[in-house]
């Protein structure tokens, strides 16, 4: 206890310590990442920290972290002074209640419900009740690869739900069976062998795995990014270089998402 | 000495307002601000028209923290005068602890549970809607300052000196209007204070509401309507903005804060209108 | 049966004191079924998971699987670091509110008015402030530190307001009366007024634990994600109301591991809470001894 007393007077100790703040998909796999690469490099210590893609960008480019998370494309703006690297792909896939008899949607259809041209599972061979349209928030980058796929601009599109979070679009399917969501696969794969009553659906005839991500064949995907700016340092950009490698895939794999180092 | 303190506690709002005003300073500079009240919509990042209307978003705020009001408030005070004065002393300590727990439940297992349980009751009632509603964040956020309610009121209740009670009951006035003309009467500032740290409470509150109002900005025309006060907008889209985007984020939340402060001075002033100097220095 | 009185009397009618134990036993049920609902549900899918591995063990899988155990420590250290700022300050500042300016005088208002409006301030803002001026301003960095401080912040009013309230329901001879006896100002306010105030306190002091020990947007930006076991009140860890939200929101499959979670925080907040009124009546049962 005294020397717990004592440490709290002093500040840090010194040593390599390489903070990294940033989006919330990619902090857990860090996380995980984080405590191997602790083991094999006594004396480094990796920081963690959470708060979204902005957040990541902003502490980078501020000097409060040394590396960002980074889950959507940079602006042309941010890309001028950050670099980002891929280290996994994940795929945006829409989920259905398992109730729901529909497997599979067009990119059309996707279009006519997102856009309110049609209301009514029953015009797609569905049981006769109105779609409940879950849309993503401002700013979430599978917002914005899904309304690239589709083609649409935010203001198209009629959303009955507005959602941030991954899980929260499949609990929302989940309480209301007739609602439509689109999701991360590598969280609602994930929920769905977990026994959560949700299903994946297939988009225009494609089935939404991790294996046709990781094959190109799957049409939404995005990218998840570590991002530096110029002033890193040594234990930073070693890091850096472990997150780029093959050591990481098996952890990755493990989160569902998509190898591509 | 204490003065320090007082001027330290009561400073702390100054510094956050002027955090929140220097951060929203560019959309001032811009002369945008007047947009927030005009614009009907909230996108600010469509790139084909984008709008800050903040007003629908502002009158949900208040809107779902009245009705929330409005539901804990009967439910915490009939309980409050039924453990003063009908229960055993054991129910009331019992009760007591199980309240100040509920306190410190999380928002968000609140915000879930809303969503898995309160939800699906709602879609069975309408069943053309999503659930996520107006009413829904009502009742979740309504069973979130349920115990503040119920705790404050307690307090105020026992602090009723004894005296004045059995002077009450020596004239003969009974149980029923020993509490309605003078317990009540004498607790009301006490009640009216933990109103006002629930109302607070309920405007500022983030993690449970989101999860369940359908965080769709539009004037409510039913209680089956999706709404989005502001903190959800903040708490949504927050972490993944832009630097522009993020200075809109942080007007909306100066506009939040400054509307709150005219409704929680109002509040206040009458209060000390209404009840001049009962008890104290 | 008693005699009925001569006099004739204003009796209250029956059915009215009735209808309003009626009412009253209803919203008490009402709020316990409700509260009995919530913990039924987060006990169902939670309790079989809770070991003394899981208090004690590090978070493994992302929180899917291991345990809480650095993370209940950083939990406790981020709520001494609160209470030790928040307790001297709000009671301070209702001390100063209650017996050195006068109720309603400008200066007064000013404070009340300011206090209340902290009380609304959303607690994200709360987060994003604690960043920038705790942890950048004042270089405390992503710490416990720097988030037990944001607390202290966000649940002052809760304690200014209680104290307030404990304060001015004392008895209004009782002031005079320590002045009567040559007492100082001082030794008044040590003396008498604070013990007599202190089952309010006490009441303010519990609430705001809760507050505290469930807020989470607050903590995400200043406290932070760390899993580590903190060594010192400098490092970052996450709290249990973190961990909470991070599971429910982020992590799949893992609402088990939430609801575990949830009920050792609930539990957490039954010990420390007793534990404030148990130490709060022992001090005052020694004082009454000594005295």
């Amino acid at each position: 206890m005294a020397a717990f007393a004592f440490t709290a007077c002093g500040k840090k100790e010194s040593g390599d310590v390489v903070v990294l703040t940033g989006a919330s998909t990619i902090a857990p796999i860090i996380v995980d990442v984080a405590k191997r690469y602790e083991e094999a490099h006594p004396g480094v210590r990796i920081e963690v920290q959470t708060g979204g893609t902005s957040r990541g960008i902003a502490d980078t480019l501020s000097g409060v972290a040394d590396l960002g998370m980074a889950s959507r494309v940079l602006t042309d703006e941010e890309a001028e002074k950050l670099t980002a690297y891929r280290i996994a792909a994940d795929g945006v896939c829409v989920v259905l209640h398992k109730d729901n008899p529909i497997n599979d949607l067009s990119k059309q259809q996707l279009i006519d419900i997102y856009t309110k041209k049609e209301t009514n599972w029953s015009a797609f061979g569905g049981p006769d009740a109105t779609i409940v349209v879950a849309n993503k928030a401002d700013g979430r980058s599978t917002l914005e690869v899904f309304l690239g796929f589709v083609g649409l601009d935010k203001a198209d599109v009629k959303a009955d739900v507005v959602v941030g979070e991954n899980l929260h679009v499949i609990n929302s399917v989940v309480s209301n069976p007739n609602t439509i969501g689109y999701v991360s696969i590598g969280t609602a794969a994930t929920e769905a062998q977990g026994g959560t009553p949700i299903k994946l659906i297939a988009t225009d005839g494609i089935a939404a795995t991790t294996e046709n991500v990781a094959s190109g064949t799957f049409p939404i995907t995005r990218p998840l990014t570590i991002i530096e700016d110029a002033e890193t340092s040594p234990a930073a950009k070693a890091f850096l270089d472990h997150l780029k490698s093959a050591e990481i895939n098996d952890i990755i794999e493990k989160h569902f998402f998509v190898p591509v180092n | 000495m204490l003065g320090l303190l007082a001027l330290v506690a009561g400073g702390m709002v100054l510094l956050i307002v002027w955090y929140l005003f220097s951060n929203a300073l560019p959309v001032i500079e811009a002369g945008r601000l007047a947009a927030f009240f005009t614009d009907s919509l909230w996108q600010p990042r469509s790139q084909r028209d984008p709008q800050f209307g903040v007003v629908s978003m502002l009158v949900a705020s208040f809107l779902v923290t009245l009705l929330a009001v409005a539901l804990a408030l009967p439910v915490g005070l009939a309980g409050a005068v039924f453990h003063r004065f009908y229960a055993p002393p054991v129910l009331e300590r019992w009760n007591r602890r199980m309240l100040e727990l509920l306190i410190g439940v999380p928002s968000v297992v609140f915000g879930f549970w809303g969503l898995m349980v309160i939800v699906p009751l709602i879609v069975r009632l309408a069943p053309h809607t999503s659930g996520q509603s107006l009413l829904a964040a009502s009742i979740v956020l309504g069973l979130m300052i349920l115990p503040i309610i119920a705790l404050t009121s307690q307090a105020a209740l026992q602090a009723v000196p004894p005296a004045q009670l059995q002077a009450a009951a020596g004239l003969g006035m009974g149980r029923a209007r020993t509490i309605w003309s003078v317990a009540l009467p004498a607790a009301k500032g006490g009640i009216g204070a933990g109103v006002l740290l629930a109302l607070a409470r309920a405007i500022g509150e983030t993690m449970a509401v989101v999860l369940v109002c359908g965080n769709i900005p539009q004037i409510p025309k039913s209680l089956f309507d999706g709404i989005r006060p502001v903190t959800s907008t903040i708490a949504l889209e927050m972490g993944y903005a832009t630097a522009s985007h993020k200075a809109l984020l942080f007007c909306a939340a100066l506009i939040l804060v400054l509307f709150t402060a005219l409704l929680v001075g109002w509040l206040s002033f009458r209060k000390v209108e209404s009840d001049p100097g009962t008890g104290g220095a | 049966m008693t005699p009925p009185t001569p006099r004739a009397r204003p009796v209250a009618p029956v059915w009215l004191d009735r209808a309003l134990a009626f009412a009253g036993a209803t919203a008490a049920l009402l709020s316990f079924g409700l509260f009995a609902w919530l913990v039924w549900d987060l006990a169902r899918l939670g309790l079989p998971r809770i070991s003394w591995t899981f208090l004690t063990g590090e978070i493994e899988d992302a929180g899917r699987s291991g345990g809480i155990g650095p993370l209940l420590v950083s939990t406790l250290l981020i709520l001494v670091c609160c209470l030790a700022l928040v307790i001297p300050l709000g009671t301070g500042c209702a001390l100063w509110l209650s017996e050195f300016v006068r109720r309603g005088s400008l200066a007064a208002r000013l404070v009340t008015g300011g206090v209340d409006l902290l009380a609304s301030v959303p607690s994200i803002v709360f987060g994003l402030f604690g960043m920038v001026f705790f942890g950048q301003t004042l270089k405390m960095g992503f710490s416990i530190l720097s988030g037990g401080l944001t607390l202290a912040c966000m649940i002052l009013p809760i304690l200014v307001r209680t104290t307030l309230s404990a304060l001015e329901a004392l008895p209004a001879d009782l002031r005079p009366a320590s002045a009567g006896l040559g007492l100082t100002r001082t030794t008044s306010i040590v003396k008498l007024l604070l013990p007599a105030a202190l089952p309010g306190i006490v009441v303010g002091i519990t609430l705001g634990i809760g507050r505290a020990l469930s807020e989470t947007a607050a903590l995400i930006f200043t406290s932070g994600y760390s899993i580590r076991w903190p060594s010192s009140f400098w490092d970052s860890g996450r709290a249990l109301s973190v961990h909470i939200y991070d599971l429910t929101l982020n992590v799949p499959q893992s609402g088990a591991m939430a609801s575990s979670t949830a009920l050792v925080l609930l539990a957490l907040i039954l010990v420390v809470n007793s534990a404030a009124v148990a130490l709060s009546e022992h001090w005052l049962r020694r004082r009454h001894q000594t005295s």
